[in-house]
């Protein structure tokens, strides 16, 4: 499987704080997937993508995008397009100048695409973009960043400023693109029902480190949450990987991921929605091991 | 042509609602063969939902022999569920009833009538596998 962002031990601290804002950060990205990028504000998720972006430099570890450090060149930064968190675009200057401009500045830019789509959007093109809506604005910058025609297309919060209008047409929009062409998105939100219906790919980052990074069906499939009679410990269920674990005076709880099939039955096992599974991760401190090669899961 | 939606709060996953939302259109007849079914671009779109998960639910219709890509086309319907039991149905519906008052007079509540058909029903169609 080929790679669109690898990361080994990668760490970022900014001038001479001694924080840092990511650290020992491994992962493994591949291609051809929509990747949500979530956690709590502060966890490090624009660090992490300025740094795939290029826009940053490490202070530790390693990063490869598309195979390539980034920054490795102008070659290099054609092939990701980058939209930072609030959708920049050059106030004074005309929608039609930023086409201009992007055409101008991008070796693979695809006019007939872009003109197609801010015909769609309705915007007309003389207009600055400092007049128009935050969501029109936003959906410049996309259009911007799918204009140039990426191999991997990396958003920072786009919908966080957006009206839920704005939102669902920023994200039908980035779908179709998705449908489209041949594409790698990474999306960072701190809303996971921003990300549901569009991602199949999740990390979860947490006190700038990974807790857990998977195919999104892979992990719904394998966690289960886990109610039973109260149990002295937080031992939980024999063969599974404890996430989260709470006790009442009855009954305990716990947040599996399951290492087997769940056969014990004086517990009962359900199901959790994507909004509980990433919840579980971000007020669990058992950290994820990764998994052992993807077992099929049964239907 | 047919129109999907999705219910966020049912707890069924976006790729099983389309497959359940086709499979309802033809049995209810509102598709028929040679019908298109909307391109993955377009379902994508309309409901900002992953292109792989449209993809998901159309090759799993085309496992079950309902649906058949054509190249550079799209997917178009190759078998329909509507079938002649409908005459059934009305004097199944009478047995039901008779059933149901039966079950009431035997002092079952909702609950326990429910779970009752479910059990039953549950435990016949093992049999039919086994």
């Amino acid at each position: 499987m080929t790679t669109a962002l690898r990361t080994h031990e990668l760490g970022k601290r900014y001038g001479r704080s001694r924080h840092w804002a990511l650290k020992d950060c491994t992962l493994d990205l591949p291609t051809g997937r929509v990747v949500g990028l979530v956690g709590p504000n502060g966890a490090g998720k624009s660090t992490l993508l300025g740094l795939a972006a290029g826009m940053l430099v490490p202070t530790a570890g390693r990063i490869d995008v598309l195979g390539e450090a980034p920054s490795s060149g102008s070659e290099h930064l054609a092939r990701v397009g980058f939209v930072s968190q609030d959708a920049p675009t050059y106030r004074g200057m005309s929608v039609a100048d930023h086409l201009r401009l992007g055409a101008h500045l991008n070796p693979r830019w695809d006019d007939a695409l872009v003109r197609e789509r801010i015909d769609r959007l309705g915007i007309d093109p003389s207009r600055r973009t400092g007049s128009l809506s935050g969501g029109q604005r936003a959906q410049i910058a996309l259009t911007m960043a799918i204009g140039k025609r990426p191999e991997l297309l990396i958003l920072d919060e786009p919908v966080a400023a957006l009206d839920p209008l704005a939102r669902r047409e920023f994200m039908q929009d980035l779908m179709e693109a998705v449908a489209e062409q041949d594409l790698t998105v990474v999306l960072s939100s701190h809303l996971v029902s921003d990300l549901e219906r569009a991602c199949d790919y999740l990390v979860v980052l947490v006190d700038s480190q990974v807790r857990v990074a998977g195919d999104l069906e892979e992990l719904l499939a394998s966690h289960r949450r886990m109610t039973g009679a109260r149990r002295p410990s937080d031992v939980g269920p024999a063969g599974h990987h404890v996430v989260t674990a709470s006790h009442t005076d009855r009954q305990s709880t716990f947040v599996v991921r399951t290492g087997g099939p769940l056969v014990d039955p004086s517990w009962d096992a359900t199901p959790l929605g994507l909004e509980d599974l990433v919840l579980a991760y971000l007020r669990g401190d058992a950290s994820y091991e990764r998994p052992r090669p993807t077992v099929e899961v049964v239907r | 042509m047919i129109e999907f939606h999705l219910d966020s709060r049912s707890g069924v996953s976006a790729y099983l609602q389309l497959v359940q939302q086709v499979r309802r259109a033809l049995r209810l007849g509102l598709l028929s063969e040679g019908d298109q079914l909307p391109t993955v671009k377009d379902v994508a779109r309309q409901l900002a939902i992953n292109p792989n998960t449209v993809l998901k639910a159309y090759r799993d219709l085309e496992r079950d022999g309902l649906v058949a890509p054509r190249p550079g086309v799209g997917t178009f319907v190759t078998r329909t569920l509507t079938d002649n039991t409908l005459a059934a149905h009305g004097p199944l519906r009478t047995d039901l009833q008779r059933w149901l008052s039966k079950a009431r007079r035997a002092g079952l509540d909702d609950e326990s009538i429910e779970a009752l058909f479910m059990t039953t029903f549950r435990a016949a169609s093992e049999e039919d596998i086994a």
